[in-house]
């Protein structure tokens, strides 16, 4: 393949994703409307009471006396230039916010789709290989039940068992801020703080992997060219590892790619469950300080997040599967 | 080839599930027989353990019957996932039939607006779409019907764009009957099975949705449900394990009887597909 037609397949890729981040940006802006109260009055609360005019002052300095639509523009000139405004609530620009929040979440939603991803995988295949046999069976009643299960019960459950009455893990939190680790003692203390949080939002995704690798691959196996194959005289563990294997990962892995945005909501669950200070934790905080601003702020990052991830998804497969370059 | 309904019910993992979830639907209808005090209503001392006198399921922490809580719980819970799938499978045939009709421009913008939806975060659109609108019922039924439309959709345009290529359909157009007509009348009938499928495993997404909002505090305010229950007993996991596991695991066998019914719906229609 020409780097140049990678090139303007980025480029092209690159352009479909501005309609969705203005969609957001569009979005965003008509639920600050919806939202009760504006900022001129929230501040006004703030100052413990303030008078009409006050309130109209502060109106018209932040241009909320404009027509709707100036004040969109407005908004999207703000937001695409990343400032994303001020929490009363927090004395901090959102911005700052977010970014002190977003290293903890990445690390969560990383962990666990290195998880999901290659234990799903393993248990898919090896269903897959055991099909219609006790083991098998044993695979899929399980990744049932875990696709049923609520991310947040899941999380409570293992802090009841694992945290509360055997004590083999910390409750909550990232590290133990007290005790001042450094170094690799530092990155252990964090490395056993993340443990219960990956396995709790992981399981579902595991799940849906199995499941999905499962199929996949059962479907592979009926194809003509796994015929073809044999017919030339590779064993059946050959042909299950270079070809089968290979191609019923394809789905899997475009499934995870999709999976971006549904993984940042149940980190939010997750964090709420274990105190983990990320984007997750802080969306919780701010529905109960009625902190819009900032809750807002949170969706628009996480959109901005899922449109990346996606992108970089869609790249890189383009690069491992010839094929799809046509389309 | 057996009936539909040899497959449907000769699939004992749907018997349990029909069993559970009717068992659910009975106690939700019935709420007010089987428990006809006020959930909310201190009946008891705190953190009475399971099996204690009067309380099968013992109580919260303010003396509150759990399983008062949980009877009154499914009426919430299975209210709110019921009418938000029912809005968001109309939603989404209509723009899925739409989309799939027309194509062209129209299909073009259509299905951006439902790859838009499928791309934001949805679960943190609806948290967002909840604590904006204030939480009630009513808002909690919008939300999830705004972030579970677009399946539906898809699945309501690929069949229509299968289904209007077939004969009977260029018969109805010969014979003069207008777009609407063809599409209601014709088309979309023949499009059930699938949709059946998908809408009824959204149920169980939506109590899955509707459980987590609530375990956040944004359920609807004075009405009990099992998210709630859980969120408010999590404080107390140490010493009222109870406060937690029970409620999750009804959310859990719920939920599992959804699934279990719509996969036996899936391959009682689908009867191809069944092997895999």
């Amino acid at each position: 393949m020409k780097n140049a037609s990678i090139g303007s397949y980025i480029l092209r890729r690159l352009l479909q994703t501005i309609p969705v981040i203005l969609g957001v940006v569009v979005v965003n802006f008509l639920l600050l409307q919806l939202a009760p109260g504006d900022l001129a009055t929230v501040i006004a609360g703030e100052a413990g009471g303030a008078t009409p005019e006050y309130i109209a002052e502060l109106r018209a300095r932040f241009g909320q006396d404009q027509p709707l639509f100036v004040q969109l523009l407005n908004y999207m000139g703000n937001l695409l230039t990343f400032d994303l405004g001020y929490s009363f609530r927090q004395s901090a620009p959102v911005l700052d916010l977010l970014l002190d929040r977003l290293g903890p979440t990445l690390l969560l939603m990383g962990t666990t789709l290195v998880v999901s991803l290659s234990l799903g995988i393993l248990l898919g295949l090896l269903a897959a290989l055991w099909v219609k046999t006790w083991k098998d069976h044993l695979i899929s009643v399980t990744a049932v039940l875990l696709y049923a299960t609520p991310l947040f019960w899941v999380g409570l459950m293992l802090v009841l068992v694992f945290a509360v009455k055997l004590d083999w893990f910390p409750t909550s939190g990232m590290e133990n801020v007290v005790a001042f680790h450094e170094g690799w003692d530092r990155v252990w203390d964090i490395a056993h703080h993340l443990i219960l949080p990956t396995v709790t939002l992981s399981v579902f995704y595991l799940a849906l992997y199995a499941r999905l690798m499962r199929a996949s691959m059962l479907e592979q196996r009926g194809l003509d060219y796994v015929t073809t194959a044999r017919a030339k005289g590779l064993t059946d563990a050959q042909i299950t590892r270079r070809h089968v294997f290979r191609n019923a990962l394809l789905p899997v892995v475009t499934m995870a790619g999709v999976q971006t945005g549904s993984l940042l909501g149940g980190s939010v669950v997750v964090e709420a469950v274990f105190a983990w200070p990320g984007l997750g934790q802080l969306a919780y905080q701010s529905l109960f300080a009625r902190d819009y601003n900032l809750l807002l702020g949170i969706f628009f990052l996480s959109a901005i997040l899922v449109v990346v991830v996606n992108l970089v998804v869609d790249i890189i497969y383009v690069i491992l599967d010839p094929r799809i370059r046509l389309g | 080839m057996k009936s539909f309904n040899a497959r449907f019910y000769g699939n004992p993992r749907v018997y349990l599930g029909l069993a559970w979830l009717a068992l659910v639907a009975v106690v939700a209808i019935f709420a007010g027989v089987f428990a006809p005090r006020d959930p909310f209503a201190i009946v008891g001392q705190p953190f009475l353990p399971p099996g204690s006198e009067g309380f099968l399921l013992g109580t919260d922490s303010l003396g509150r019957n759990v399983l008062a809580g949980l009877i009154h719980g499914a009426r919430t819970t299975l209210m709110i996932a019921v009418l938000s799938t029912v809005a968001a499978v109309a939603f989404g045939t209509v723009l899925g039939a739409l989309a799939g009709y027309y194509g062209g421009i129209v299909d073009d913008i259509l299905m951006r607006l439902t790859e838009f939806f499928q791309t934001i975060p949805w679960f943190l659109f609806a948290i967002v779409l909840v604590a904006i609108l204030s939480p009630s019922a009513m808002n909690l039924v919008i939300a999830i019907a705004v972030v579970s439309w677009p399946p539906i959709a898809r699945v309501v345009r690929a069949e229509v764009m299968a289904v209007k290529a077939r004969e009977f359909v260029q018969a109805a157009v010969v014979a003069g009957q207008r777009d609407m007509g063809i599409l209601f009348g014709q088309i979309l009938p023949n499009t059930l099975s699938p949709l059946i499928v998908t809408g009824s495993l959204m149920v169980a997404t939506a109590i899955l949705i509707e459980s987590a909002l609530s375990f956040l505090g944004l359920g609807a305010p004075g009405q009990m449900s099992w998210g709630f229950q859980i969120g408010a007993g999590r404080s107390f996991l140490r010493d009222a394990w109870w406060l937690v596991t029970v409620p999750g695991i009804v959310i859990l066998l719920t939920v599992l009887a959804i699934n279990l019914i719509g996969e036996g719906l899936n391959d009682a229609l689908n009867p191809r597909l069944a092997d895999l």
